[in-house]
């Protein structure tokens, strides 16, 4: 599903070069479920940005359902782009629309039909247990309900991955779990999740596989396991 | 569709959003516009006013003597035939007496010159005043009327000629030159109210990038409200060009009626019935072309 194969990659700066991430091997299959942990700065947001495929790596190839998105056409983005779901820490919903609007709004960028959407958009709604707030505006609504509607506009389009930067980085310790059940309830439709935190709580607790990494490589790799300290 | 009404409507949106930004790029392509109309106006008008003058422009032609009228026929088909020849004039050796004596004596009763009538002083004065289309091609027609045989001199008014080349020249290139510097502003501001739209929107297009949306559809509403910028910019000045330009000619016929026989202005429907296409398309133009020099720096998937 997911294989990075001998990723690097390096920024260069005005105080000389920083390699974010040291010859990056990684498999990751379909359906699982993935905690990238570590500390700032130990390569997680690199991991994150590139199979978003936001910026290309400097040496080596990612793979996503088989095919070498370092060879995707600058046009074939937005299209690969549609099969990944995801949510970040701050949520980036649109402010000035309802919770309706923010998940329509994924549909209506892949051209989904009118009729469709509302359908789509109350069944993830009900997912996500926010049936009745599909009026609200973000702003009427707390972090924890904002990071469900994220997640309800990631997976509106039911795409095959979700990726998930902190996603409980602004939220209380009752709303992170929350999400985490949330994201294996997702987890459970088939979809692969890889979650990037470091939030060592929820990693001990859910008991998934953890990749860590430090200073831009993988220290450790537990099939199934808790937050690794390095 | 979802792509195309989008954008339309939040191109309108983004004007109101940028408001004052808006109107500052509106209000330099209703300059540079209005500048261009008003060039445009002169540049026709002049044009018209010059091509009735050319035609008044003359060249006229003496033979050698004892070149016969048959021969001087034929020389006039020759010049006739020539493209920026507009008309050519006979004038006998009888008129040019007739002529010269109702210039001279204009009560026409002198004896002395009546009875010269039979031994025309003027024998030999037979020519052809030739009328140009275009007083630019003169100095290669007289060269050509010059190489003719039996031409004897060739009488032309060159600097008057030149002078109207050089002057339609210079209208034309001075307002080449203001244009060109207005529309360049234009664009500028334009790419600069859409660079602080896309500041305004940044969550959003980076919202759009992760979701999966296309260029066109993130660029969509910042190339609309380019377009609506440079069309208000060019009905503005299109509305006051209309309003202005019958009343200048009409303030101008009246006021100057001494000039009412040189200047002939062209009506209006002559002069917008090419000024309202060509003001609308370099107002769409400048609104397209400035959004797109700002989106394809700063918003890429």
């Amino acid at each position: 599903m997911i294989v990075l194969d001998h990723v690097s990659k390096t920024y260069q700066g005005n105080q000389g070069s920083i390699q974010a991430l040291k010859d990056v091997s990684l498999s990751i299959d379909k359906g699982e479920f993935v905690f990238v942990v570590g500390l700032s700065g130990s390569g997680k947001t690199t991991l994150f940005r590139l199979l978003l495929k936001e910026m290309e790596p400097t040496s080596g190839n990612i793979f996503m359902n088989n095919k070498n998105i370092g060879k995707l056409r600058r046009d074939q983005i937005p299209k690969f782009r549609r099969g990944i779901g995801v949510v970040f820490q701050d949520f980036k919903l649109l402010k000035n629309r309802t919770v309706f609007e923010n998940i329509a709004f994924a549909q209506r960028i892949i051209g989904v039909p009118n009729r469709r959407i509302k359908k789509n958009v109350m069944d993830v709604l009900k997912l996500v247990g926010l049936q009745d707030k599909y009026r609200a505006k973000p702003s009427e609504l707390s972090g924890g309900e904002q990071q469900r509607v994220a997640l309800a506009r990631a997976i509106v389009n039911n795409p095959p991955v979700l990726l998930a930067d902190e996603p409980t980085g602004n939220l209380d310790p009752t709303n992170s779990t929350e999400i985490m059940k949330l994201l294996e309830k997702i987890n459970k439709r088939g979809t692969t999740v890889v979650v990037v935190t470091h939030n060592t709580k929820i990693v001990d607790e859910m008991q998934k596989r953890v990749v860590n990494l430090n200073q831009g490589e993988i220290v450790s790799d537990e099939k199934k396991g808790g937050y690794v300290y390095v | 569709m979802y792509s195309f009404t989008n954008g339309i409507r939040q191109g309108i949106r983004n004007i109101f959003k940028n408001g004052l930004f808006s109107l500052a790029s509106i209000g330099t392509i209703t300059a540079c516009l209005f500048l261009f109309g008003v060039f445009y106006c002169m540049v026709v008008n002049f044009q018209h006013i010059f091509s009735e003058v050319e035609t008044t422009v003359g060249v006229t032609v003496f033979f050698e003597e004892g070149t016969g009228e048959d021969r001087i026929k034929e020389i006039q088909t020759m010049i006739e035939e020539r493209e920026e020849v507009n008309e050519v004039h006979y004038t006998s050796a009888e008129e040019a007496w007739k002529l010269y004596k109702e210039k001279a004596f204009p009560e026409g009763d002198n004896e002395v010159l009546t009875n010269l009538d039979n031994d025309n002083p003027l024998a030999e004065s037979a020519s052809l005043e030739v009328y140009l289309n275009d007083a630019g091609a003169q100095k290669e027609l007289v060269d050509y009327i010059s190489a003719i045989p039996d031409v004897r001199k060739v009488n032309a008014s060159e600097s008057v000629a030149n002078s109207f080349v050089s002057f339609g020249r210079l209208l034309g290139y001075v307002s080449m030159a203001i244009i060109v510097i207005l529309l360049a502003v234009a664009i500028f501001l334009i790419s600069n109210t859409v660079r602080v739209g896309i500041d305004v929107r940044r969550d959003e297009i980076t919202i759009m990038k992760y979701l999966g949306a296309t260029d066109f559809f993130v660029r969509a509403p910042f190339l609309v409200e380019g377009a609506i910028i440079g069309l208000i910019g060019s009905l503005i000045p299109l509305a006051a060009m209309f309003f202005l330009y019958r009343e200048i000619v009409k303030f101008v016929t009246e006021h100057f009626s001494a000039l009412s026989s040189l200047l002939h202005f062209l009506p209006v429907k002559d002069i917008f019935i090419v000024l309202i296409p060509a003001t609308l398309i370099i107002g769409l133009g400048i609104g397209l072309i400035g959004s797109y020099i700002t989106l394809i720096r700063r918003v890429r998937v």
